[in-house]
């Protein structure tokens, strides 16, 4: 059970059970809906960019607790960074997960509670769950930063 | 006569193995079944022993191969009652099977072939709500591409097939009735008797998904008066990559190829080619040899310990699990509550847990059950469900994996609760 209580670790479960920013807000500039077709997991994500920054970010989903924590925990970490240094988090994040050999020291400072999914690199077929809202994330500000250069031109 | 569980267990090597620290409790077999010993030795030796290509070689081994090979077309064919092991279409897996009947029809409404094949705008195709993601995904397709409309019958709140409106949504306009005998997800175990009389009354062809059916009951082509009947090796104590479609063989012979290549020729010219009967006809290129000479073994196993006998102890394990099931708070059955009319395949919603997080903490105490949609979606959403946590039984299941299953979903509760 030692392994498992990693990767049910207790920020998780508190995300999982009281997640922050949840519900789809106005405004936005960019809206996705991403899947996990083998799992049926779903998330529908907004984000609201000011001034280079990350506004809001606003979601609502189902799926299973590693899914549902990710995206909350995702919006407290995200929210108030600049677009540049929340991508750099993303990335920074989806290495964690994915490194199931334990060669990458996650950075506490930028990931914050984010840190907590660093036991699910152990579950390889849990790698997915973590990373749809972020992957969402970024999917909706490429989208968003997009669309505010072609209206600048 | 009674299935002996203990000694039916000694023949799957698999199952002495550890998961996590903890005896493996294997309840997924509606996903895979595992192999027993008879089934890996036969691969081995036809491996060590006899392999060749088959139906092309005049040496001892191609024909040893070819032996082998229709060999296990002929012990399929019993298995089934069909009429001739030509019937008897091997091909990768159940949804090739369907693929293949859906195909040929498209070719078929092409060249505006045998008026029972063919369809076009106002033909009407008829499913169910309660089929795997195979049984719906070739119709929509063919429908897409001939201008045929795709119908279906919906599930009652019990997990049966609403037959309320069977003479409206199978009618004159309708070419083809598919249907699956045994949900995938429900457990649910269709009586086909009325949809086959109807369809006959229109002058339907009934295709009938066997994926789950074949390996837990005794099916009989012949007394379900099936045209096709699609199924796989691997769900059934069979190797993974061989799968059969049963076709009555006067509709086989009228039907044209799917995929085209060698060994299902008769003259090939530059110009165009004609084409060998059934079953070759839909067996292009090299088949499965070893994959199809396992999946007779396992035929073989199967009838040997008698098709009669492993539902009966199915049907008994379902009723202990379903009451013991129903001992535990906040889960919830989806799918019939009764042992009447359905197998052991049973889909629980539980305590609000999704059921990544369910599966996750009972593989963690070596139970291995099947989380998700079960590529039956709609099903799903007829539920409204994202997904479900499944357990499927198989003839080497004891009441004392059911009560593994039950202790550690009250771990579930644990870290969830």
């Amino acid at each position: 059970m030692e392994q498992l209580d990693r990767l049910y670790h207790d920020i998780i479960m508190d995300h999982y059970k009281k997640p922050r920013g949840r519900g789809l807000r106005e405004p936005f500039e960019a809206q996705v809906h991403h899947v996990n077709p083998t799992c049926g997991d779903e998330v529908d994500l907004r984000v609201h960019l000011l001034g280079g920054t990350v506004a809001d970010v606003s979601y609502e989903g189902m799926g299973c607790s590693i899914s549902q924590a990710s995206a909350s925990v995702l919006h407290e970490v995200l929210v108030g960074r600049t677009v540049t240094h929340a991508l750099s988090t993303v990335e920074q994040f989806t290495s964690m997960v994915e490194d199931s050999r334990g060669e990458t020291t996650p950075d506490e400072a930028t990931l914050e509670d984010g840190i907590a999914f660093a036991g699910v690199a152990k579950y390889p077929n849990r790698v997915k769950c973590a990373l749809l809202a972020w992957k969402a994330f970024k999917d909706a500000t490429v989208k968003a930063v997009a669309q505010a250069e072609a209206s600048n031109d | 006569m009674e299935l002996d569980v203990t000694k039916i267990r000694e023949d799957f090597p698999i199952l002495e193995r550890e998961v996590n620290g903890k005896r493996l409790v294997y309840l997924d077999s509606g996903n895979t079944s595992q192999k027993p010993r008879q089934v890996i030795e036969a691969v081995r030796e036809h491996f060590e022993r006899h392999n060749a290509n088959v139906a092309r070689s005049v040496h001892t081994l191609g024909t040893e191969a070819t032996a082998a090979y229709e060999g296990a077309r002929e012990k399929v064919a019993r298995f089934i009652n069909a009429a001739s092991p030509g019937e008897v279409v091997f091909v990768k897996n159940a949804t090739e099977a369907i693929n293949l009947v859906a195909y040929s029809m498209l070719g078929a409404s092409i060249a505006k072939g045998d008026p029972r094949l063919s369809l076009g705008p106002g033909d009407e195709v008829v499913i169910t709500e309660m089929e795997h993601h195979s049984n719906i995904v070739p119709w929509q397709l063919l429908c897409e591409r001939t201008g045929a409309t795709l119908r279906w019958l919906g599930i009652t709140d019990e997990g049966r097939l609403d037959l309320s409106n069977l003479d409206e949504l199978v009618n004159p306009r309708t070419k083809l009735v598919s249907m699956v005998l045994y949900s995938n997800i429900l457990g649910t175990i269709n009586d086909t008797t009325r949809i086959r009389v109807r369809t006959r009354e229109v002058g339907a062809l009934l295709m009938l998904d066997g994926s789950q059916a074949v390996p837990h009951r005794p099916v009989d082509v012949r007394a379900l008066d099936a045209d096709f009947l699609a199924f796989t090796g691997h769900k059934m104590l069979g190797p993974t990559g061989i799968g059969v479609l049963y076709g009555r063989s006067e509709l086989l012979a009228a039907m044209p190829p799917f995929l085209g290549g060698g060994s299902m020729i008769e003259t090939v010219t530059m110009e165009r080619s004609t084409f060998a009967p059934p079953p070759a006809r839909f067996e292009a290129g090299t088949p499965p040899i070893a994959e199809a000479v396992g999946l007779g073994a396992a035929v073989e196993y199967l009838t040997a310990v008698g098709m009669e006998s492993v539902a009966a102890h199915e049907t008994a394990l379902t009723g202990y699990a379903l009451d013991r099931l129903r001992e535990v708070p906040e889960l919830r059955i989806i799918g019939p509550s009764t042992t009447e009319g359905r197998g052991g395949t049973i889909s629980i919603d539980f305590a609000g847990v999704h059921p990544h997080d369910v599966g996750q903490i009972l593989d963690g105490e070596g139970v291995q059950v099947r989380v998700g949609h079960h590529c039956a979606r709609p099903t799903c959403m007829r539920f409204g469900v994202p997904a479900t946590t499944r357990v499927s039984l198989y003839l080497y299941n004891s009441t004392e994996e059911v009560d593994a299953l039950v202790a550690a979903l009250e771990k579930v509760r644990g870290v969830f609760g």
